[in-house]
């Protein structure tokens, strides 16, 4: 079914297309969140508020703000960094700031059931530096280009290009 | 427009990152719908961004999906309830309703009472009815007897009536009676107070004397000795009598008294005649 059908769909409350769209997003949205909190439980639990939210507040998306995938990405972010500053969470986590991305990527045994899981390995162990910050900041994190560009201390120029490759690169070892 | 050096820019990533603002998002979902290079640009580095970060997903468990469609039907039957609490303004009425037939009830219960009372009030009424005619009778009774009292006092004092004690004779010594003799009107009052009561089948009869000669005549019996309360009877007398006398005799009387049964005897003295 066509994307644009299916998001239609799940604003008409459909609970088949919102069952797909959950299938083509629930991992990534999971990853993004497991990096924010860094705990399996709370990562599920929180994935399960974001799908819920999503669903309620379906009619607040159109394509024009952007991408389906966008939209949902920031609801898992956000509802990711407010679990973070709760008072429950501070009290039991220490400092996250430090952990990125590849660090899941790299010491994860679960990458071996996907199918790309050899490519992302690959991928990851080859990746520049500025590659994983840039990747960090943008789609986990949920930077915008100019705090992403002050973070980094480098140019909104710089950044896009950056970006550009990195993801590049990416699209080369997972589409192929 | 330079297709090439604009999906080359970098931007088309940071769209799908979500890092450009409200205008921007708009211009490239414009660029988008026109140009397939540029919206096939985008869904590739959605989809490669899309495996990344679930590549960063240790592992979901497989209910998952079930608990977040559980939370939705959860949560469209909270929305229902909430609808069907707006509809809840109905039964507002219904307690109009209830406590219609609850004050309906009340005042069933109150008139039942009423009735009962009224029923305890009008028995109550009767009883004192009654009570109010025994009284009344009793009262007429009074006035009666003392119209009698009043009468026989009246007699007592008239100085015309000739008063005259008859004491007890023989083995009646113990008896008396008293004569009150109206000349005038030829009555007498005979009070027999002093008499016992006659046994049964005897009578008392009283008797007017001439003594020279002993000529008995008599004034009659005393029928109602017993029911008479004050023992007082009035005879009528139209002889010239010289003495009374009060003899007990067979029911209905004598033609001659019997002597051996003379209670009672009193002469009239003569300077009373």
């Amino acid at each position: 079914m066509q994307l644009e059908v299916l998001i239609s769909k799940f604003q008409e409350k459909d609970e088949k297309a919102f069952e797909e769209l959950y299938h083509m997003y629930g991992h990534s949205m999971h990853g993004v969140i497991y990096n924010i909190v860094r705990d399996h439980d709370v990562a599920e639990e929180i994935l399960q508020d974001v799908f819920v939210k999503a669903w309620n507040n379906a009619d607040g998306y159109s394509a024009e703000k952007g991408r389906f995938f966008t939209w949902l990405i920031n609801i898992a972010r956000n509802a990711a960094i407010d679990k973070t500053r709760s008072k429950a969470f501070k009290n039991s986590k220490k400092n996250l700031n430090a952990a990125y991305f590849v660090d899941i990527l790299e010491h994860s045994d679960s990458l071996d059931r996907q199918t790309d899981a050899i490519g992302i390995k690959k991928f990851v162990s080859q990746l520049a530096k500025q590659c994983i910050d840039v990747i960090e900041l943008l789609y986990f994190k949920g930077f915008t280009q100019k705090e992403a560009s002050e973070t980094l201390d480098m140019p909104i120029g710089t950044v896009k290009t950056n970006i550009r490759k990195c993801i590049q690169q990416l699209r080369i070892i997972v589409l192929k | 427009m330079d297709i090439t050096a604009y999906i080359q820019s970098g931007v088309l990533e940071l769209y799908v990152a979500g890092a450009l603002s409200e205008n921007e998002n708009k211009e490239v979902y414009e660029l988008m719908r026109q140009h397939q290079e540029i919206c096939q640009e985008v869904l590739e580095i959605e989809a490669a961004v899309v495996k990344l970060t679930a590549a960063a997903s240790p592992r979901i468990s497989s209910s998952l999906i079930y608990l977040i469609m559980h939370k939705l039907i959860d949560n469209s039957s909270k929305q229902n309830t909430k609808a069907k609490l707006v509809s809840i303004v109905k039964p507002k009425y219904n307690w109009l309703a209830y406590s219609g037939w609850a004050a309906a009830l009340v005042i069933a219960i109150g008139l039942l009472w009423t009735l009962n009372q009224n029923n305890e009030f009008e028995s109550k009424i009767s009883e004192f009815e009654t009570e109010n005619s025994d009284l009344e009778v009793q009262i007429a009774n009074s006035k009666t007897n003392l119209a009698t009292a009043k009468n026989l006092l009246n007699i007592l004092r008239d100085k015309d009536i000739i008063s005259l004690p008859l004491s007890g004779q023989g083995e009646f010594a113990n008896s008396y009676a008293k004569v009150y003799w109206d000349k005038k009107e030829n009555y007498i009052y005979l009070d027999v107070q002093g008499l016992p009561d006659p046994p049964a089948g005897k009578v008392y009869q009283v008797w007017s004397l001439k003594l020279n000669p002993l000529t008995p005549t008599s004034l009659g019996i005393i029928g109602d000795f017993n029911t008479d309360n004050n023992k007082i009877f009035t005879l009528v007398n139209t002889n010239d009598s010289d003495a009374f006398g009060i003899t007990l005799e067979p029911e209905g009387g004598s033609e001659t008294p019997t002597m051996e049964q003379l209670y009672t005897l009193g002469v009239v003295e003569a300077t009373r005649s």
